[in-house]
Formats: structure tokens, sequence, C-alpha cells
């Protein structure tokens, strides 16, 4: 029926945002925004560092590597969060492989 | 109140003119006439007052907003604002030409809506022949186009049953999301309650079908469920909270906080004529009315949901007690909430056929609504 099937995150793989997906700063609130069909997201300050780091170019693990060199926390903890956060936008539909 | 927000989304509906006759039609029952709306260039003023709020997108809706000539012109205007444009249509008269075009202006999604999963019961739900076809017709020219399509359902006693068909069909029209929507009883809806309200048995079969359809098309189809109120123990958000996320603007220009709040008596709703959308946001008193907590009477007053549920739907509570500021009957915790009990056991009772609207005629039942 579909060709389509679930994509899961994983080191290697490489996020973009989905096409009609816009991820841009509004003026108004002052604060990053992402536009979605019948979805629209107002990500938090760790979220926003997260989705800037997504450009279609690097895989998870260097955006986990990226913020990793930011933060005090261990690795394995920010990759649990990150990885669980871009599951859910794969899933949702907000971003893509 | 201190802290409101700037709002997020705006319904333009467009028109009232549609080619369908849905039995659950949302629109007041009094529609507006096409001489009565806004013109090009007011909605390209009220587009850019809209983006100037902080309103992020924009739903383009009606009736069918594709019986505006000047759509193009107003998709394209609401992208070169920064709007996200999404097109809410019955998919009729949406051929590739015109996709395209749409397309180019910055139409980002579209959501269609369909009515039921085969032809005979699709197009009599739609009340017009030929219907169905179209829809498909229109799901292919939206993925060819390489927009994201969601397919709108709305569900009720006569199709709740096909649910699982109706969730297959959307997976075939390419859908990337299917809203399954219950029926909701004012407008036209109320007229049909007790055709339209579906079986608790129903309902449980239904959500575990939805259940089921979630866990198999993770990351394939998303599918939005909500319980219908009249089965709920809880009212749901309706639009997020009075005047908190959504703004409403009717095809004659009246600014709404939500789009059947025209049937509230007792509010002056301005009209983009009169005031800029910030000055209505902000300062009317019609959005101020039901804004926040401060006008909820108990039990919502002192209830640890009140800032999850915004005492639910002020349409339902008018619609079910005639009194706008009660707590919304869907609550079990309502003092009216014996009403929706009543209605299952009506519509157990009751099996009958629907009342269509009459484009061609004045709508005749206006009253009725607000008694039965």
């Amino acid at each position: 029926m579909t060709e389509q099937s679930r994509l899961l995150v994983e080191g290697p793989t490489v996020l973009r945002f989905a096409s009609h997906v816009r991820f841009r700063f509004d003026e108004v609130r002052q604060a990053w925004v992402v536009l979605a069909p019948e979805r629209l997201l107002l990500p938090d300050e760790q979220a926003v560092e997260i989705l800037r780091l997504i450009d279609g170019e690097r895989d998870v693990d260097i955006v986990i590597d990226e913020l990793v060199s930011r933060y005090e926390a261990p690795r394995k903890v920010i990759a649990t969060d990150v990885v669980a956060m871009l599951q859910d936008l794969v899933d949702k539909k907000v971003l893509r492989g | 109140m201190t802290g409101i927000e700037p709002p997020l989304a705006l319904l333009a509906e467009l028109t009232h003119r549609c080619p369908l006759r849905c039995p659950y039609c949302s629109n007041p029952l009094e529609l507006s006439r096409a001489s009565d709306e806004l013109d090009t260039a007011i909605w390209k003023r009220v587009l850019g007052e809209a983006a100037g709020l902080g309103v992020l997108q924009v739903h383009f809706s009606g009736g069918e907003p594709l019986a505006r000539r000047d759509l193009v012109e107003l998709v394209r205007h609401a992208a070169e604002l920064g709007l996200y444009g999404n097109l809410i249509t019955s998919g009729i008269g949406l051929d590739g030409d015109r996709l395209a075009k749409l397309v180019e202006a910055g139409l980002e999604h579209v959501q269609l809506s369909i009515q039921d999963t085969d032809a005979v019961s699709g197009d009599r739900v739609a009340g017009l022949a030929g219907a169905q076809q179209a829809k498909r017709r229109t799901a292919r020219v939206v993925r060819e186009a390489g927009l994201p399509l969601t397919v709108n359902a709305v569900v009720h006693r006569e199709n709740l049953e096909r649910l699982g068909e109706i969730i297959d069909l959307a997976l075939g029209l390419g859908a990337d999301r299917l809203e399954v929507a219950h029926a909701q009883y004012y407008g036209w809806a109320l007229r049909n309650r007790a055709a339209l309200l579906p079986s608790g048995d129903q309902l449980d079969l239904a959500t575990a079908t939805v259940e089921a359809a979630r866990t198999r098309l993770a990351g394939v189809m998303i599918i939005d469920y909500v319980l219908p109120d009249y089965y709920a123990h809880r009212p749901k958000a309706c639009m997020g909270g009075w005047g908190r996320r959504f703004l409403n603007i009717t095809p004659a220009g009246k600014v709404l906080p939500c789009h059947a709040a025209e049937t509230l008596p007792g509010l002056y709703f301005p009209s983009v004529a009169e005031a800029d959308l910030e000055e209505i946001w902000y300062r009317s008193l019609a959005f101020e009315r039901f804004r926040g907590t401060d006008w909820m009477p108990e039990p919502c007053r002192s209830c640890d949901r009140r800032e999850v549920d915004w005492g639910g739907c002020r349409c339902q509570a008018f619609a079910l007690t005639g009194d706008a500021a009660r707590t919304d009957p869907a609550c079990a915790l309502s003092p009216d909430h014996a009403l929706l009990t009543a209605a299952r056991d009506d519509a157990a009772r009751a099996a009958p056929g629907f009342v269509y609207r009459q484009h061609s005629a004045a709508p005749r039942r206006s009253r009725e609504l607000v008694s039965s």
C-alpha cells in the first residue's frame, strides 16, 4: 500500500528539514519557530541549538559531538536526549532522511 | 489579565460558498453571501496586519476557498509576508494547473476533506454526485506537486465502523497525516445530531482501531484523533483557550476567537473594517470576555485543570445550556453533564435521515438550534 517506512534515527543518519517545513526566526516573539503542516513548534533554547545543526550534511553522531563540545554533560546523556528528540521530529515529519 | 500572547494562527474564511452540503457543516446557519465577502485589497491588508501581530500560519478556508478567484494572489501575498499557507479544501475544482499556480505562489500544504471511503456514501454525505472521485484526483495532483497532504475525515455514526478503511484510503491517497475528526455539534451539525452521534460501542472500536494503526504506521502516516466531547470526561481545550492562540476572520470580515463564536449572543465582534487586528486581539471586549480564567464559574474556577482545558468550548456551553459562560457540559464535573448523556440516549434510539443545507434558499431553522 505504501512504499514508505519509518526512518529510525541512529548515529550515521543524516537529517534535513522536510520540504515545506520552515525553521525560522520570528521577529515578533524574538524566538525560533518551526512551521509545518498542521504543526507549529516553539522549540526551547536547547532544541534550537540542535535544530540549527540539522543541515542535511552532518550526521547525528557529528551533531552529538558538536553538542558534547559545548556542554559539560556526558556524551551518553546528550546522545540519548538528542536521538529521542530527532526521532520524535522524524515521526512528526518535521525532519526526514 | 497580564501577558496576552500574540496569536499563532489565522483561519481565513474566504467565502461560505461551497459545492458540498455536508450535514455536519460547522459553518453558521446564516451563510454570508458572495456579495458580502471581503475584497482582495482588504484581505491583503488584513494578512499584513496578521503577520505584524505575530501570526505564523494562515489557513485559507471557507466554504470552499477555491471559489475565490483571487486565491493565488492571496496565497502569494501571505507567503511574501512569511506566513505559512495552508489550503483547507473539499478538493472540488482543484486541478493540476491551479495547484501549480498555488504552489508557485508559495502554498505549503493542503488539507483535503473526505466524507467516506466509497463513492456512494461519500457523495451522499457531501450531497454532491462525483465528489469522491474528484477528491481522489485532487489528492493525486497534490502529491504530484510535491506538497504535503493531510486528509481530514469527519467521522460519525454512519461511517465510524469504516474507520479502518478510511485509514487505508488516506494511506493510499499518499497522505502524510490523517485527521480523524468527530463531528462537532454546533452549526448545522447540531440539527443532525441524532443521526450523527455514534454509539459507545462504535466509539470504543474506533479508538482501538486508531491505536493499532498508529503503532503500525509510526513514522509513515500521522493520525490525529481526539475523543468526541459527548463521550469525554473532560472538555477539550477549545481553540487552545479563547483569545489565546487563534484568530478567525469570516467571509464578511468579522474577527472571531473561534469560527462558531458568532452563535453566541451579547458579544459584539468587530469587523476588520472597524479596527486593525492588533486592536481587536489585545483590546476588544469580545476577545477579553472569555480570555484566561477570570470569567470562569465553578467548578472551573477552582479546578486544577482550568489552565489546561480553559473551561472547554463556549459555543458548546451556549448551544446546550443557553449560557455561554457556563462550564462546558462535556466536563463530567459540569452540573449540565446530563445533557450529553441524554443526547447519547436520544441518538441510540433515533436513526433519522440527514437534513441538508439548501444553498439556494434562506436557512429556515435557525432558531431551532439553540433550543434543542
